[in-house]
């Protein structure tokens, strides 16, 4: 792995779009003061489970700029649509925080119900669905008032949480049961489990909310779900050379916006898979970080950070070349990451 | 206490709604009844009794393993009953066993002694399922090869050989080892022998403990003596119910490790186990159990889970189809190591990763890094297929 100066490596880059943005932000450079650079760069954000904070990485310099800190045990992490409040789930604090992002202090404390994992923001901005790992719940807050809307039942160990991108569906994954359950957002009560494979981690809805893609860890697969009828119409396996298939451990999937790829983390196998998302064919393994868990792309997509728990760092993917450009070192067992422009 | 409550508060909650469910569609409801026998001999006057076992070990696991069942099985219509045998003499445990299988119950999992569980499984028949959460015996995966019976416990070779591995890893190759006079204990220390011929150890000292002197008080000036032999690069312990093995770390003649029954101890799970989400395990069983989850509770967790695994996939709870389910490798059974667990078709031992711990702390995990094996490295604990005359598939 190399270390590029991210200035010139963005105007070498192909993609028309980051070069606009790039060049009219060394304009506004040459213009302003370093400090306005400084508020223009794209920020990511990254939970520490084992530390109790959250490190603040500076996209242009790619480095850690702040570290803030929060609850107790801090992994899932989500952005509001305006991208001005961060919600972290502090697990072992038993809430969910929210920072504001000008200040960068806790602003608001919601009810989360004990041990909340993972959580999904529906398109409204208000309803917030919280996995409550140790209860077997999955709980509904409207982030404003703070009230809990709803407690629906689910399986064992609930943990990946997705709200379909039309608001819809709310899934949640249970890694005990082995099972998605679908929650309809208009009523807050369960109507239909679906069965998959050991230990399922992670859920991603395709952007026309028609495909739900589904992680499991130990069963070392993504399956693609249709919406409609609930049943899985596509399995995908993974098999790297001179790795155990079991340490190939599906967690994170994040679906480029363009319906070209899909990036399944592979926990201790440390890479990332690379998926063609029309044909489900596997192109690439990207070797990144030790147990890669969750992903989040920059704004246009260009780049695609992972955090790895045991090595202790955010691996930066260029999406053109699907090589590791950069590693940056963060806080001790870094969970999930989310990045704002 | 407060969050403790709510928790067991929403616990009952979710067995209620759990229960009303399976009341209000009884009749296309899949009742599956499992029994969990158990007795233990009682080991005898012990001196390191300071900090006492758990009576109800094993029982707690099947427990909180049958409400996680449960909470599967409410989506899909399986209602798990959990039914015990447990007497304080063995023949009426047996009896209360042979009682339920009259009944009809064909699936166990038992925390018996090893003849007694080959008793109940001749008799019961291949058309019930023992799954065998209670002796470490090594016979019972060797040359005592029972067709209806698999195993959660790991073996005593696949302990002793996890540790083995690991000491080869260390370079602590001269072992002094230090047997009690149990049977358990002389069983134990075969199996670190065998571990130490496989993986190019050397016994170069071999002591049996025979004192009845109270090491509460006397350990530091009798152990120092009692260890002083030819040099040793650790010392290995063979004390299974815990007598006098406490005693060793600190008070050996060269300062040397320890390890075995005591010290860096092999073990099936134990509390400082909490990757791979076990976290959330060991959680929902302190919960349960209010105290900490050990290997029979693991074991029989195991247990009571791969029949809910397996009536999962099946939608049925036949128990010839689980045994063969369970022997092949479709079985979807996760067991929070991070590794997806199987059973051995040759002998129906359940392949897992071993903990290696001290009180306090993980040390390390076996098998080891470049323990090499054609299938799976997990086979490089305890009796492989060429090793064993079982062949249970």
């Amino acid at each position: 792995m190399y270390k590029k100066n991210s200035a010139t490596y963005a105007l070498l880059s192909h993609r028309p779009s980051t070069r606009r943005f790039r060049i009219a932000l060394l304009a506004g450079a040459l213009l302003t003061s370093a400090f306005s650079l400084t508020a223009l760069a794209e920020t990511a954000y990254v939970t520490n489970e084992k530390d109790n904070t959250v490190s603040v990485i500076d996209l242009n310099s790619m480095q850690v700029v702040e570290t803030i800190d929060v609850g107790l045990r801090p992994r899932g992490i989500l952005l509001s649509s305006d991208n001005k409040l961060l919600y972290i789930c502090a697990s072992d604090s038993d809430r969910v925080q929210i920072i504001d992002l000008a200040t960068r202090k806790i602003i608001k404390e919601l009810p989360s119900g004990a041990d909340p994992e993972q959580f999904a923001l529906h398109n409204n901005d208000r309803w917030l669905y919280i996995s409550n790992e140790d209860d077997a719940l999955v709980t509904v807050v409207d982030v404003e008032t703070s009230e809990v809307l709803a407690q629906i039942d689910v399986g064992v160990e609930p943990e990946g949480m997705g709200v379909s991108p039309d608001g819809k569906w709310a899934v949640n994954t249970s890694e005990t049961s082995n099972m998605l359950h679908w929650i309809d957002t208009n009523t807050n009560t369960l109507v239909d489990n679906t069965l998959v494979d050991q230990r399922p981690r992670h859920v991603e809805f395709s952007k026309d909310s028609r495909l739900l893609w589904a992680s499991a860890e130990i069963g070392g697969t993504v399956k693609i779900v249709d919406v409609a009828s609930k049943d899985v119409t596509h399995t995908i396996n993974f098999a790297i050379k001179g790795i155990h298939p079991d340490r190939i451990q599906p967690v994170g999937v994040k679906l480029s916006d363009d319906g070209r790829y899909a990036f399944v983390a592979l926990g201790p196998a440390n890479h990332v898979a690379v998926v063609d998302a029309k044909t489900y064919e596997v192109l690439e393994y990207i070797l990144v970080g030790r147990r890669v868990w969750h992903m989040a792309f920059n704004t246009d997509q260009s780049r695609l950070l992972t955090t790895n728990g045991v090595s202790g760092d955010v691996s930066v993917i260029d999406v053109d070349s699907l090589k590791a450009v950069n590693t940056v070192k963060v806080g001790r067992y870094p969970w999930g990451v989310v990045v704002t422009p | 206490m407060r969050p403790m409550i709510l928790h067991s508060l929403f616990y009952f909650l979710a067995l209620l709604s759990a229960s009303v469910v399976a009341t209000s569609s009884q009749a296309d409801t899949l009742t599956v009844e499992m029994a969990y026998v158990s007795w233990t001999p009682d080991p005898g006057p012990i001196m390191s009794n300071v900090i006492p076992e758990p009576s109800d070990a094993g029982l707690q696991g099947a427990q909180l393993a049958v409400v996680d069942n449960n909470s599967t099985g409410r989506f899909l219509k399986h209602d798990y009953q959990l039914l015990i045998a447990s007497e304080s003499e063995l023949p009426a445990t047996l009896d209360a066993a042979r009682g339920l299988h009259a009944q009809g119950v064909r699936l166990f999992v038992t925390n018996l002694p090893s003849q007694a569980l080959a008793e109940l499984a001749k008799e019961f028949g291949t058309d019930s399922l023992l799954i065998n959460a209670g002796s470490y015996d090594d016979a019972l995966r060797t040359d005592q090869c029972l067709a209806n019976v698999l195993h959660t416990l790991p073996s005593r070779a696949m302990l002793t050989d996890a540790l083995a591995q690991f000491l080869k890893v260390r370079k602590l190759t001269r072992w002094l080892l230090i047997s009690g006079p149990t049977a358990d204990d002389i069983a134990y220390a075969a199996a670190l022998k065998r571990s130490a011929k496989r993986f190019g150890h050397k016994v170069v000292a071999e002591k049996v403990w025979s004192f009845d002197t109270d090491l509460r008080r006397t350990a530091q000036a009798e152990v120092p003596l009692f260890t002083q032999t030819v040099e040793y690069d650790v010392v290995v312990v063979a004390d299974e119910r815990g007598d006098f093995g406490e005693y060793i770390p600190y008070n050996t003649w060269y300062p040397r490790p320890v390890a075995g029954t005591q010290g860096l101890t092999p073990l099936g799970w134990h509390k400082v186990v909490e990757t791979y989400g076990a976290a959330q395990l060991q959680k929902r069983f302190e919960q349960q159990a209010g105290r900490w989850m050990n290997s029979l509770d693991f074991a029989a967790w195991l247990g009571i889970r791969t029949f809910g695994a397996a009536v999962t996939t099946l939608n049925s709870a036949d128990a010839a189809a689980i045994t063969a389910l369970s022997l092949s490798d479709k079985l979807p059974l996760d067991g929070f190591k991070g590794r997806k667990l199987s059973y051995r078709t040759w002998n129906g031992q359940l392949r897992q990763p071993i903990p290696l711990v001290q009180p306090r702390a993980l040390v390390s995990n076996s098998p080891q890094e470049g323990f090499l094996h054609p299938q799976t490295d997990l086979d490089t604990l305890g009796f492989d297929q060429p090793e064993s005359q079982c062949r249970l598939l």
